[in-house]
């Protein structure tokens, strides 16, 4: 054990060390850069060059993270001719993020882009950081409003629950249909709110031929969620179609249709990874599925950054502005910029995407 | 009072002891025949080939971890590191065959028995050597070991495309219509109860559970045979691991997390007395078939999601309940026939 910390440390102090190299290096190279800081508040029009960027995920090793800093947020940087670094922890834990924050903050680091592991934990570091200039964008996962400058939400439930329908929708065909929800569990607060927005949504006229037969919870388990799957194809013959806004359960779903004789009988479509995923959209068993675009979503968190950073917003309601080739945004309630609608992922463009 | 009366008097005790044990286990058949019974009668669907398939998927992991989980609690132990075990199992497995993609599915299922006898001769060492109650000893280990799979797994995912195609249809095959997964647990079930029943090793595991400081004046190697009962609970625990990762196909540092307390609960509704010496495999078994076709037929039979769990949980108390009932009035009627000898 004390091994294993003795070599944490060390690998901590090492990348401590490279970091700090790099950004004593950065430093000199960009001091020209710095009296053009000024102008700031003067309304300009484009993201000055030379901005250093750092993305701080939850956890440095995860692939989702890896395409949302490193082929999202890095092209973006590139875009505008900026500094583009990651750092991080390689554990999910709270309090991990802070010494990175702090570390950033010292390097004089022009906007910290940060995925919260904890709503409140980093909020001191983050507030000593836009004290000392850096602007603060939060994506994946928010900090309290207040400590942030703006959150890049990945999808709205609206945006989610409409999407799911129309899956579902288009996997079970136009003659419709029963379908059922395979939730995680029956108290999480996201999932209720998206079965809300879905029930909304085939209230519908257009979505009339679909009809919601029971809602399930899989409690995000393997096993439950097979069992589940099978309890709702023995309750109901007709069963057309399922949806699990889970991607434990969109899994457990697909491995269960794709062994069983129900397999291309049954449509299922839900929030999936599509490395998750990949077999069963190959197979046959599921059509097509959604989640955002972290890729996209490491872009807009980049070019917001650097909006901020160069004076084109505040993070105030109303802010528009432009990012690359997604196109023109506009900053919601609270400094939230939504990413738009989900992404589809389908057995066309499944192998573009590694997460 | 003869030779031959205390002869006679003793054999008929083994016999009622014996009767009183197959009816424990009839029991439990006949409350997994009521229930199926009941289930069909509600929606017909539940006993399709389909149906059946699955009920006996769903059963083969819950039962390779209860025999295990039994041949340990026989001896008056308990291992609560199997789900861990199974999760690190499942994982290696997985990783396994990312790294060698060509793998034959026997070596892997090598593998993972392997890796789990490890941990399970980690856990008996640890009970034999430092003599701490495998309560404590298995809590430690079941957070050591599900570290272990977090350190090495730090949030990958190993999804079914990672796993060669003939692995993964192993875990829904069928052969004449029984899943290939559960004949794992059918070789399984029977080379334990096989060995528990027959072997002296096996029933020097009953002595153990029955009286330890006994046993250990009978000459019995009381280390050795727990010793072995772990590191036979772990070996099974890593086959159940392999077994998961064939049939569920996504893989992450979570796998089996909670199992442990339903293979307990399996063995405990199957009749094997938590303070060891009696019970049999093929009891715990048949526990972990009911408590698989209990889950499996409460969504069915359209019971709120929301009583599930008290569901389970009242089954497991009526077991326990039928259990203690049976042993006291056992008790008295040895009692009584001792007070008539």
């Amino acid at each position: 054990m004390s091994a294993r910390m003795r070599g944490g440390r060390a690998v901590a102090l090492a990348m401590l060390t490279a970091l700090t190299l790099a950004a004593t290096g950065c430093a000199s190279a960009e001091e020209p850069a710095a009296p053009a800081q000024t102008g700031a508040s003067g309304g300009a029009k484009t993201i000055k060059e030379g901005l250093k960027i750092a993305f701080l995920p939850k956890q440095v090793n995860n692939p989702y993270f890896d395409a949302s800093d490193n082929k999202g947020g890095k092209v973006a940087v590139a875009e505008f001719k900026g500094v583009y670094s990651q750092t991080g922890p390689s554990e999910a834990s709270p309090s991990a993020q802070v010494s990175y924050i702090n570390t950033l903050s010292q390097q004089g680091t022009d906007v910290i882009v940060v995925s919260a592991n904890d709503k409140d934990a980093i909020c001191g570091a983050l507030q000593e950081a836009r004290a000392a200039g850096a602007k603060v964008v939060t994506y994946d996962s928010d900090t309290n409003p207040s400590c942030r400058d703006a959150f890049i939400n990945q999808a709205s439930a609206e945006g989610i629950a409409a999407s799911q329908i129309k899956l579902i929708s288009e996997a079970v065909g136009p003659d419709g249909g029963e379908i059922a929800i395979l939730s995680a569990t029956a108290n999480a607060t996201n999932q209720n709110a998206w079965i809300a927005m879905m029930k909304t949504e085939l209230a519908k006229p257009e979505n009339s031929k679909l009809k919601l037969v029971a809602t399930v919870y899989g409690d995000d388990d393997d096993q439950k969620s097979f069992q589940e799957a099978q309890g709702l194809l023995a309750k109901y013959p007709n069963l057309k179609g399922i949806i699990s806004p889970t991607t434990v359960g969109v899994a457990a779903a697909a491995r269960y249709l794709s062994g069983s004789a129900y397999k291309g009988k049954v449509q299922l479509t839900g929030l999936g990874t599509p490395n998750q995923m990949r077999a069963y959209v190959k197979d046959g068993t599921v059509k097509s599925f959604a989640l955002w675009n972290p890729s996209d979503l490491g872009y807009l968190a980049a070019y917001t950054g650097g909006a901020l950073a160069s004076g084109l917003i505040t993070g105030k309601e109303g802010d528009k502005f432009t990012a690359g080739k997604l196109g023109e945004y506009t900053v919601g309630k609270d400094g939230t910029v939504l990413l738009g609608d989900p992404f589809v992922f389908t057995k066309d463009n499944i192998d573009d995407f590694d997460f | 009072m003869t030779a031959v009366g205390v002869l006679g008097g003793a054999e008929e005790r083994t016999r009622l002891v014996h009767r009183v044990l197959v009816i424990r286990e009839l029991g439990i058949a006949v409350a997994l025949a009521l229930l199926v019974g009941v289930t069909v009668l509600v929606n017909p669907r539940f006993l399709t080939a389909q149906g059946i398939k699955d009920l006996l998927l769903g059963s083969t992991i819950l039962a390779v971890l209860a025999v295990g989980q039994s041949i340990v609690v026989i001896t008056r132990n308990v291992d609560l590191s199997v789900g861990s075990v199974l999760g690190l199992s499942a994982f290696a497995t997985g990783s396994l065959f990312v790294a060698n993609p060509g793998l034959p599915v026997p070596l892997a299922l090598a593998a993972g028995v392997l890796l789990g006898a490890a941990c399970g001769v980690v856990n008996g060492a640890l009970i034999a050597a430092a003599r701490v109650p495998a309560l404590v000893v298995t809590l430690g280990t079941l957070y050591v070991f599900r570290g272990i799979d977090y350190t090495w797994a730090t949030g990958r995912q190993i999804n079914a495309a990672d796993m060669p195609p003939g692995f993964l249809r192993m875990g829904s095959a069928t052969v004449l219509g029984v899943p290939v997964l559960a004949l794992f647990a059918v070789v399984v079930l029977v080379a334990a109860g096989y060995y528990l029943r027959t072997y002296r090793g096996g029933r020097e595991l009953y002595a153990i559970g029955s009286s330890p400081p006994a046993a250990r004046l009978a000459g019995i190697p009381v280390g050795k045979r727990v010793f072995a009962a772990f590191v036979a609970s772990g070996a099974l625990a890593g086959l159940a691991g392999v077994l998961y990762a064939a049939r569920f196909g996504t893989l992450d540092a979570n796998a089996g997390t909670g199992f442990e307390l339903n293979v307990v609960a399996a063995v405990v509704v199957g009749g094997v007395a938590i303070f060891g010496g009696s019970g049999s495999v093929y009891g715990a078994a048949l526990g972990a078939v009911l408590l698989t076709t209990i889950s499996s037929a409460l969504p069915v039979l359209g019971v709120s999601p929301f009583w599930q769990r008290a569901a389970v949980g009242a089954l497991i108390l009526a077991a326990i309940g039928l259990d203690r009932a049976l042993a006291v009035r056992l008790a008295r009627s040895l009692r009584g026939r001792n007070g008539n000898g």
